[in-house]
């Protein structure tokens, strides 16, 4: 049996505006797991997860990417890692193949190795068809598949997901949520936070509910349920009902 | 408080847009430097006078029944004047058919949409008009404190120009949409515009080049050819020039013409405005096919996929090519100059040298802009396992590198007449582009290489830092061109430019210190 690893541990991760977006955060995730962070608007999702990938500074704390410190070594850490936000940021000018050959040239992946995983993104994510068209006319759905075939190409040990399935329909969704599960069975990890509460149900392993920059409740969806003694509840309504609390706490 | 619906209503909301836009160009969207706007307004408009009065002071007193000299030179003016404003309207028009949210409510609400078309394009007359003002008002204001207010028949001729100048771009446009479609019309008005803003001045040059072997825009307005091919001086021709010199009674005609041809403009393109504002609703973007043959990824480092992406987005976008590029048609004049004077060396070449080292390093600026704060994919960039350093190191070398090919044939062509020229031309383009390069790191933002147009306004500090840059070095190539010592001093303050600009970019806020 392969020993499970830490595939990101967060310990006291803080950023502060005009006041406090993440508070002193730990957080660990464990190598293979599927990790879905939950929480309200503003509560800090995306900013942990820009800190943990490298797109913004922490005031305070450490990141740690498969024992890499991310913020001593952020380019071996940032080989180990993928980044997908909620709005496609690609090039329009570029057609999927030549931006997945960008993304390949800047991890350094060979050549021929870049181009069947190409291949084979497309073909998966029914990007094929248009490969070879610019990306400037595509949909923001399309536009979505690309980024992630990008995110895709370089193999990432961890994947770092911002509410993926925003503005994306059903059969794209499902597609995402399908890539996303086969590369955690071949041995990846996915931290992905959403707001669709039914795809966190259906596919975490694990759950993260943050509140006011601070981790308020984590487990499995059984754990989440005992947690707020509701025996065969929804994620909803636990979420609910955690958020609710945490916000009267505070 | 008008009507909801009704013509009065839908221009009241037109001016406040207009307004709201202004005020943000001005201020990049930053309300709170609202104070500092005014402040520098009031010394922009102090120093606007000051130099209306240095150029025209000593007009004032042209009577008002002016020779022809007189009358073709402020022909030639009001022309050179028009284009810009034609170059303005139509990038207003495009902007007001594909301004794609505002199209879809006005498209989707019970309003008669031409009705809003024609409120739409009296809006762009009246804001062509606003923005001429704003330039031409300081030179007219001159003329009328020292020789009367029979100048202020200048403001009606400005009015005018932006009906006139709307009434050409609308029926320009509406054209090009029905000669090559939507999808293509943006791209192309877009050019056409540019082109216009340069052209006049551009033609003036190459014109009195040819003629003369001069590089005055002027020189071809005195010359015998054309003084053969002009209409006599009582000639109807010559209605707009009197009438830009105090003459209310040409005014008046020439003023009714305009806003007939306005009016026209309104009446015959309002409602074909509607019909093609609908047919844009399905166009995005231009949308091309890459190549169709099947290429092989290629075996290249992080440095030479960063450095390749660089070029491929610059050659495939035309829009941003033509705009960029723009500032390489003034570079025409002093390469039909070299041409002329082709193994002569002396004071052409002398005057040639700054103009060369300018226009690339304001070329410079713009690709610097596109390269390192016109980024699509910053959080791609930014999460690639690739050293900061190597980032910026490929960008400057994209920058450079344009730089070189597009300056390289001028180089040549210069080194065959003058070697000592070349050489110093060559040296002071290469440091120019480095430093309109580092102001743009210095000032960097992040913003989608379609913002282009306006990058000005996001950092005037910037702008204004790379202008007075490129002028400097400018000088020092001309003065070293003319081997004169004088070239160290000039190139001190071309440093010291930098100095300033160093000193005072935005630093990345501290952090804030977290609590407990």
């Amino acid at each position: 049996m392969t020993p499970i690893t830490t595939a990101l541990s967060v310990r006291g991760l803080t950023k502060c505006y005009d006041r406090p977006a993440v508070d002193e955060l730990d957080l660990t995730i464990r190598g293979r797991e599927f990790y879905s962070l939950l929480g309200p608007n503003g509560a800090g999702k995306t900013t942990t997860l820009r800190m943990v990938a490298g797109l913004l500074k922490p005031d305070a704390g450490a990141i740690s990417i498969f024992g890499v410190d991310a913020l001593a070594d952020p380019v071996s850490a940032k080989r180990m890692t993928a980044w997908v936000s909620d709005e496609p940021m690609i090039y329009d000018k570029l057609t999927p193949i030549e931006y997945l050959e960008f993304v390949a040239g800047l991890w350094g992946i060979e050549a021929k190795t870049a181009e069947a995983r190409a291949d084979d993104l497309c073909s998966w994510l029914g990007l094929a068809p248009h490969a070879r068209e610019r990306c400037e006319g595509f949909s923001k759905g399309m536009k979505q598949k690309v980024a992630l075939a990008g995110a895709l190409v370089h193999e990432p040990r961890l994947i770092i997901l911002d509410e993926p399935l925003t503005g994306l329909d059903a059969r794209s969704a499902r597609l995402v949520k399908d890539v996303l599960a086969e590369r955690v069975r071949n041995g990846a990890t996915v931290i992905m936070t959403t707001h669709i509460l039914e795809v966190a149900e259906r596919m975490a392993e694990r759950i993260g509910v943050i509140a006011n920059g601070r981790l308020i409740a984590e487990g499995t969806l059984a754990e989440l349920r005992q947690m707020a003694g509701r025996g065969e509840s929804s994620l909803e309504d636990i979420f609910l009902d955690i958020t609710e609390a945490a916000s009267a706490a505070a | 408080m008008s009507q909801p619906g009704t013509l009065a209503w839908f221009a009241r909301h037109e001016i406040r847009l207009a307004w709201r836009d202004f005020i943000s160009m001005i201020t990049a969207g930053r309300r709170r430097r609202t104070i500092g706007i005014v402040i520098g307004f009031v010394i922009f408009a102090a120093l606007m006078h000051a130099l209306a009065n240095y150029v025209v002071g000593g007009f004032a007193d042209v009577g008002i029944d002016p020779e022809r000299d007189v009358l073709v030179y402020v022909t030639a003016i009001g022309i050179l004047s028009s284009s810009l404003m034609i170059s303005q309207a139509l990038e207003a028009v495009t902007r007001a058919f594909y301004a794609r949210a505002d199209l879809d409510l006005i498209l989707t609400s019970p309003v008669v949409a031409p009705k809003v078309f024609a409120i739409r394009i009296a809006a762009i007359a009246f804001t062509t008009f606003a923005m001429a003002v704003l330039l031409a008002g300081p030179f007219i204001n001159i003329l009328i404190i020292k020789g009367g207010t029979r100048w202020l028949t200048a403001y009606g001729m400005v009015a005018v120009a932006a009906c006139v100048s709307t009434a050409l771009a609308v029926a320009i446009t509406i054209l090009l949409f029905h000669l090559i479609g939507p999808r293509r019309a943006r791209f192309v008005a877009q050019v056409v515009a540019a082109i216009v803003g340069a052209i006049f001045v551009i033609g003036l040059q190459a014109a009195a080049i040819l003629s003369n072997g001069t590089i005055s825009r002027f020189a071809v307005l005195q010359s015998e050819k054309l003084a053969e091919i002009l209409p006599p001086v009582d000639s109807a021709w010559w209605l707009p020039a009197r009438a830009m010199t105090g003459d209310l009674d040409a005014l008046i005609p020439v003023l009714g013409v305009a806003l007939l041809a306005l009016a026209g403009a309104i009446a015959l393109f309002a409602t074909r405005f509607a019909d093609y504002a609908i047919a844009t609703a399905g166009v995005t973007e231009l949308r091309l096919t890459g190549p169709a043959r099947e290429r092989r990824f290629r075996a290249l480092s992080a440095m030479q996929v960063l450095r390749r992406k660089e070029w491929t987005l610059l050659l495939r976008d035309p829009w941003l090519i033509s705009q960029t590029l723009m500032q390489l048609l003034y570079l025409l004049p002093p390469a039909l100059l070299l041409w002329r004077k082709f193994g002569e060396e002396g004071d052409v070449i002398t005057v040639i040298v700054p103009i060369i080292v300018v226009a690339t390093g304001q070329l410079a600026g713009g690709l610097a802009w596109l390269a390192v704060s016109g980024e699509d994919a910053p959080d791609l960039i930014a999460t690639a396992p690739v050293p900061g350093r190597m980032i910026i190191r490929a960008k400057v070398e994209a920058v450079l590198g344009a730089i070189a090919i597009v300056s390289a044939p001028l180089i040549v062509l210069l080194a065959l007449s003058a070697p000592w020229a070349a050489l110093v031309t060559a040296a002071a383009i290469a440091i120019a582009a480095i430093a309109s390069t580092m102001i743009q790191l210095m000032f960097r933002g992040q913003a989608k290489r379609s913002h282009f147009r306006r990058r000005q306004t996001s950092s005037r500090v910037a702008t204004f830092a790379e202008a007075l840059s490129s002028m400097t070095w400018a000088a020092t190539a001309g003065l070293a061109a003319a081997g004169t010592w004088l070239a160290i001093g000039s190139a001190m303050a071309a440093l010291m430019v930098l100095a300033v600009a160093w000193m005072i970019h935005p630093r990345p806020p501290r952090p804030v210190a977290a609590p407990g």
